[in-house]
């Protein structure tokens, strides 16, 4: 089966000289969510801008479930819906009519109940008489949204879904994409909101200055690239750590009233469980007593910035 | 040919006359029905007949031609350069639709406006002056070749406008003066020899008086010239569009 999006060694130059892409590689598997994260200004929007026909690439190819975006335009674009970041709309037009001429200008012959149903799937059903001026911000996203699946696409572009978005309505825009997902639709999306992939995505693509720095599914990323810790609070602090405990990887920290335990997140499933029982006794055995513990386990941010940052 | 997605641009389009009717039709017919009241009515008993046709009459094909080339020119613009203003154009870029089926659906609409309101403007005339014409077939042809070539000069000043002030430009600074000098008010043999020449420069002459021909059959030049000056500027025109696409001249970087 054909890959729904493959980018070949593609770059974009723009006529200010600015090198927003260069030599991408990327595919796209058919029924994922894929998640492209980066910072401001790192690629994100002009690689989609490329692929939805936005922008003219200076090099390589893009096709879309095996059609060249360039000679075979038609068949890439009709299969693809984009939710642009930017919340723009035909201020007058009504929730109705804007996204009917959608479906139309996609080439798709009008059908009410296909666009009834998008309409209510996004519960935007009761507004579907109003114009779009006298929308809430999160109702033009919908509509943004709306708009994009009025032609049925197999591939749907979110680019920054949820920026400017409260947090309640976040939550319903990630119901709304897993919905989508389950009806056989791949997902694209872009964010800086490590939250949004963590919480959505299969796969992982990092870019940042025009390169993909890497591609990897988002639970392996976490577990290869994701260090653990464990934080014991101590009733009466430590001056030093027992010589007894050397050979745990432990630090002393808020004026040795906490103990902290680093080690990889990847060995938790290990036989021995990541060393944590042996530490454990090895404490008992040092007559050092604590009050609580946690965990915590590094997010993708953490990740995400240490890639970054690591390139830099 | 994605025809339904020609069906959209063109009814969204209409759509938007229709939610503006009173500027986009009302108030042009108004206006230029002032023309007709003030010279046809009032001053035109007291001009003497120009190539055997009552003043009144005689400024109406110049007078439609005004209005038709202001709002062709501004009705087109307008239409593509919100989109880009506002950037909803995104969507019609991502589509799958080809530059022709855009300048079809956008040109299209505005050049079935500027038809429509020529018309009612032509109805209006009837009101007001002795009309008669004699090539009604040669001036619905003029008519329509005038109101798609303007509008598809509209529609590449809505591409190449980055403001409303550059948007406003062409119809207000080179049009509007064009036609006022453009044979619209007298004939060109009532002017001084050295303006007569200076004013075959001027394109409007050969479209205003092409049109005044399939009425009375009388025009400052030939019919020939004046068929063909319009079609050399539709050729232009749709030759500067398919560059534009071509390009990608401010539509995709």
């Amino acid at each position: 089966m054909e890959p729904a999006i493959r980018v070949n060694q593609l770059s974009k130059r723009y006529a200010s000289g600015f090198q927003a892409l260069s030599h991408v590689d990327l595919t796209i598997e058919s029924g994922e969510i894929f998640a492209l994260l980066g910072p401001n200004g790192a690629g994100k929007t002009t690689l989609i801008s490329v692929v939805c026909g936005l922008v003219n690439p200076t090099g390589g190819q893009v096709s879309v479930s095996g059609h060249d975006i360039v000679t075979d335009y038609r068949a890439a674009r009709s299969r693809i819906g984009l939710v642009p970041q930017e919340l723009t709309n035909e201020a007058f037009e009504t929730v109705w009519a804007t996204v009917s001429f959608s479906r139309g200008l996609f080439g798709c012959p009008p059908d009410p109940d296909h666009i009834e149903r998008v309409l209510r799937s996004l519960t935007l059903w009761d507004k579907r008489n109003n114009k779009l001026i006298t929308l809430s911000g999160g109702m033009k996203r919908r509509v943004l949204i709306a708009k994009a699946l009025a032609h049925e696409p197999e591939i749907l572009f979110l680019d920054e879904p949820t920026a400017g978005v409260d947090v309640e309505l976040r939550r319903e825009m990630w119901q709304v994409v897993r919905q989508l997902r389950e009806t056989g639709v791949t997902i694209i999306l872009t964010t800086h909101y490590i939250e949004e992939a963590e919480e959505m995505a299969d796969r992982i693509g990092v870019i940042h200055d025009g390169e993909i720095v890497l591609v990897e599914e988002k639970r392996r990323l976490m577990r290869q690239l994701g260090s653990k810790q464990l934080t014991l609070h101590l009733p009466s602090p430590l001056e030093r750590i027992p010589p007894s405990l050397n050979g745990h990887q432990l630090e002393l920290a808020d004026e040795g009233h906490e103990l902290i335990y680093t080690y990889d997140a990847a060995d938790v499933s290990s036989e021995d469980a990541a060393g944590i029982p042996t530490l454990l006794s090895d404490l008992r055995d040092a007559g050092i007593q604590f009050s609580d513990l946690n965990t915590r386990q590094s997010s993708l941010e953490d990740i995400f910035v240490s890639l970054v940052r690591g390139r830099q | 040919m994605n025809l339904y997605g020609v069906r959209a641009i063109y009814l969204s389009e209409m759509a938007r006359t229709r939610r503006t009717l009173l500027q986009s039709i009302v108030s042009p017919v108004l206006s230029t029905s002032l023309y007709f009241v003030v010279f046809g009515t009032a001053i035109g008993s007291r001009i003497e007949e120009i190539d055997g046709v009552n003043y009144g009459a005689f400024i109406v094909p110049g007078l439609i031609m005004l209005m038709l080339l202001t709002q062709s020119v501004s009705n087109a613009s307008f239409g593509i350069f919100f989109p880009k203003f506002s950037g909803t154009i995104y969507e019609l870029l991502s589509a799958p639709v080809s530059s022709f089926e855009i300048v079809l659906g956008y040109v299209g609409a505005a050049a079935t406006k500027s038809v429509v309101l020529g018309l009612l403007i032509l109805a209006t005339a009837g009101f007001f002056v002795p009309l008669r014409i004699d090539h009604p077939l040669l001036m619905l042809l003029f008519l329509t070749l005038t109101a798609l070539t303007f509008s598809l000069l509209g529609f590449i000043i809505g591409i190449w406008a980055e403001n409303f002030e550059k948007l406003q430009l062409v119809p207000l600074l080179v049009i509007t003066p064009l036609t006022f000098l453009g044979g619209t008010f007298y004939a060109i043999d009532m002017l001084p020899p050295l303006w007569q020449t200076l004013t075959l420069f001027n394109p409007v002459v050969y479209l205003v008086s092409g049109f005044r021909w399939s009425f009375y059959g009388v025009g400052d030049v030939s019919l020939a010239a004046s068929l063909a000056m319009i079609l050399l500027f539709l050729g232009l025109c749709l030759a500067l569009v398919r560059w534009i696409f071509q390009s990608g001249y401010k539509l995709r970087p």
